[in-house]
């Protein structure tokens, strides 16, 4: 073959690249293969199984799975409803959400409309940091500060009973937890408002309350409530700051000053004791936990439907 | 707004009433702003303060050199530092090839197919999957294996030898390759789309000047794309890096135990390492634990003492990770300034 030919003919140097082609389009497929590989062990262990072995839902029925108040198969008399520990969680998300979404969102709004460049270079590395704190040193802090010296001495004196493990330290240090994720999507959002829009409402007299509350807020819109379904969907997903701080009871309760139990406290709590496979109780993590990877996919679905349905585009 | 009025006192509902309330709004409104963004500020330093307070007088060099014990004034972190080493180094060596590979993929060779869609869609999702879902993958899939193997599996291999009296055993059992491998997955996400981003900020001209000039497209990457892209990429993997080595929750579902008394291997000095090479092949199919889960272990001990040695464990976990971020922004900040285009 002469060297100036134009075939394309099969030499070392084309395999090669094909080669190298196909092995990163195979690093590529380890995403998918996680997703397909956590789908596939969550629901092969409680949904179907192969024949001799038995799944969650054909030992324990999906209805009292799903409907049943008494959460404990630990005791002899074992009971499977799994609302105490959705009841639980969502509590704790709840109070995170109470706490972090207006921190952050309004730090966001600092952020993006008031804080001078200066400013901006010093609080976003302090939210950096703070986003980069692990979850078990956020749990220390609430279960050794933040109950014995905030919740305890206020609660106490207003005759309230506080348990040392309670819903509330737990829901605060998570609701600290997510204000670095809301407050630095919320302000790409708000960011992302164009500055003509400002101007517009600046040039009609408005203040700088009226434009940002009533301009940009409004048409940042859709990445703000996006960014709340996240943040969320981490509160629901949160594992050490809960199980230290909120204790290991799975009752059903709406008190936050009560120990309750979430689903990803039950799930470490299981994996801590020596559960051998095969038992229902370790069947039951599965199903614990497809409950709670549902929930938390659900939220980012809507996060990512809601960003693309409802954003505004300015040209 | 309303609409004006013209009146000539400020009488509720004039114009000059509006200005001055507005003001006030607007003061009140930026002030309000304002603490809740300092707020943060002030829960990381009342964090910090509480935490190093706590942990006054108990983080010494015992404390660093000794392993773990049942007396809280003899507790010491040794276990967990070197299982942490072993965990991230296996850690990097498994998910920055994969996901530097995967982000060279999706930027560079893919085109805007169905395949590529769902990868992207996939990773979007993989983000926001909770870490302990990680840890029960883990489980399955690395610790366990599906049972496939040992005395009721289908399989009834031992293990593979590998060098020395060294093997590799099957299933990989709660050992540092089973946390390594989950956390690789757990991070791989946040790698590749920072990789991603790092390929993006590339310039097309780049990659043109080095295909007119006849290098193939791999060359081109290897020689042109990935060495402009390296601060970005690495700057996302020490941040993915620092986020694996606060992680907890996965490592405890996969069973990296809490009362460890041993280094993964036995290696605790260089020693070690010279008298018995095969060790280092030990290593990472032996049981460990790492800081997080130490920290978690003391939070949990019943004696009080316990969580002053908790918070100095604390303060050494927060130390790490302070240094790795230093070193993020310092090689982000470095790149901006030697930034060639």
């Amino acid at each position: 073959m002469s060297p100036t030919s134009l075939n394309r003919s099969f030499t070392l140097n084309r395999a090669k690249e094909q080669a190298i082609e196909v092995s990163l389009l195979l690093c590529a497929l380890v995403s998918i293969a996680t997703t397909a590989g956590i789908v596939f062990v969550l629901v092969a262990e409680s949904v179907f199984a192969i024949p001799p072995e038995k799944a969650f839902f054909q030992e324990v029925s999906p209805w009292e799975f799903f409907t049943g108040t008494q959460w404990s198969p630990q005791f002899a008399d074992k009971h499977f409803g799994v609302l105490p520990l959705v009841c639980g969680t969502f509590l704790i998300a709840g109070i995170a959400a109470a706490v972090g979404l207006p921190i952050g969102i309004l730090s966001a709004v600092y952020l993006s409309e008031y804080a001078s460049p200066r400013v901006r270079s010093i609080v976003k590395p302090i939210l950096e940091i703070l986003a980069g704190i692990p979850t078990v040193v956020y749990g220390f802090f609430a279960l050794y500060l933040i109950t014995p010296t905030l919740i305890k001495p206020i609660f106490s004196t207003l005759g309230f009973d506080v348990d040392g493990y309670n819903a509330l330290s737990a829901g605060i240090v998570v609701g600290i937890m997510i204000i670095p994720m809301v407050s630095s999507l919320s302000e790409d959002a708000l960011r992302a408002v164009p500055r003509s829009l400002r101007e517009a409402g600046y040039a009609l007299g408005s203040t700088k309350f009226d434009v940002s509350a009533k301009v940009v807020l409004p048409a940042a819109f859709s990445g703000i409530v996006a960014s709340f379904l996240l943040a969320i969907a981490r509160a629901v997903g949160e594992t050490m700051a809960v199980t230290i701080a909120a204790g290991q009871s799975p009752t059903m309760t709406l008190n936050p000053l009560r120990s309750v139990q979430t689903m990803t406290s039950y799930i470490v709590n299981v994996s801590l004791g020596d559960t051998p496979a095969g038992t229902i109780e370790y069947k039951s993590l599965y199903a614990v936990a497809l409950c709670l990877f549902s929930i938390t996919l659900v939220m980012n679905i809507l996060s990512q439907y809601v960003m693309r349905r409802y954003r505004e585009v300015y040209q | 707004m309303s609409t004006p009025t013209p009146t000539a006192a400020p009488t509720p509902g004039s114009t000059a009433h509006e200005l001055t309330h507005g003001r006030r709004e607007n003061r009140l409104f930026e002030t309000l702003c304002a603490v809740s963004t300092w707020s943060t500020f002030a829960v990381l330093v009342i964090l910090i303060v509480s935490v190093s307070y706590r942990a006054w007088g108990w983080l010494d060099w015992q404390f660093l050199t000794s392993f773990d014990s049942r007396k809280p004034e003899r507790a010491g972190i040794l276990a967990g530092l070197l299982g942490s080493c072993w965990m991230i180094v296996i850690t990097i060596m498994f998910s920055v090839p994969v996901g530097v590979g995967a982000a060279v993929y999706l930027e560079e060779y893919a085109t805007d197919n169905l395949l590529t869609r769902i990868i992207r869609t996939n990773l979007a999702n993989l983000a926001g999957v909770p870490s302990i879902v990680y840890g029960i993958l883990g489980l399955t899939v690395f610790v366990r294996m599906f049972g496939l193997f040992g005395e009721q599996g289908l399989f009834h291999i031992e293990g593979i030898p590998l060098w020395g009296d060294a093997v590799i055993p099957l299933p990989f059992g709660r050992t540092v390759i089973s946390g390594a491998l989950s956390l690789s997955l757990l991070i791989l996400p946040v790698i590749i789309v920072a990789a991603q981003e790092a390929l993006r900020a590339v310039p097309p001209s780049l990659r043109h000047a080095s295909l007119a000039l006849g290098a193939t497209r791999w060359q081109t990457i290897r020689h042109q794309v990935l060495p402009s892209a390296l601060p970005g990429i690495m700057t996302g993997v020490i941040l993915a890096i620092s986020r694996a080595f606060g992680e907890t929750a996965p490592l405890v579902m996969i069973g990296a135990m809490t009362f460890v008394r041993f280094a993964p291997g036995k290696i605790t000095s260089l020693q070690v390492v010279f008298d018995d090479p095969a060790s280092l092949v030990r290593a990472p199919f032996d049981t460990f634990t790492v800081i997080p889960i130490q920290i978690f272990n003391w939070v949990r001990q019943a004696k009080s003492e316990f969580q002053h040695v908790a918070a100095a464990g604390i303060v050494v976990l927060l130390v790490v990770l302070l240094v790795l971020n230093g070193l993020a922004i310092y090689v982000r900040h470095r790149s901006q300034k030697n930034l060639r285009w």
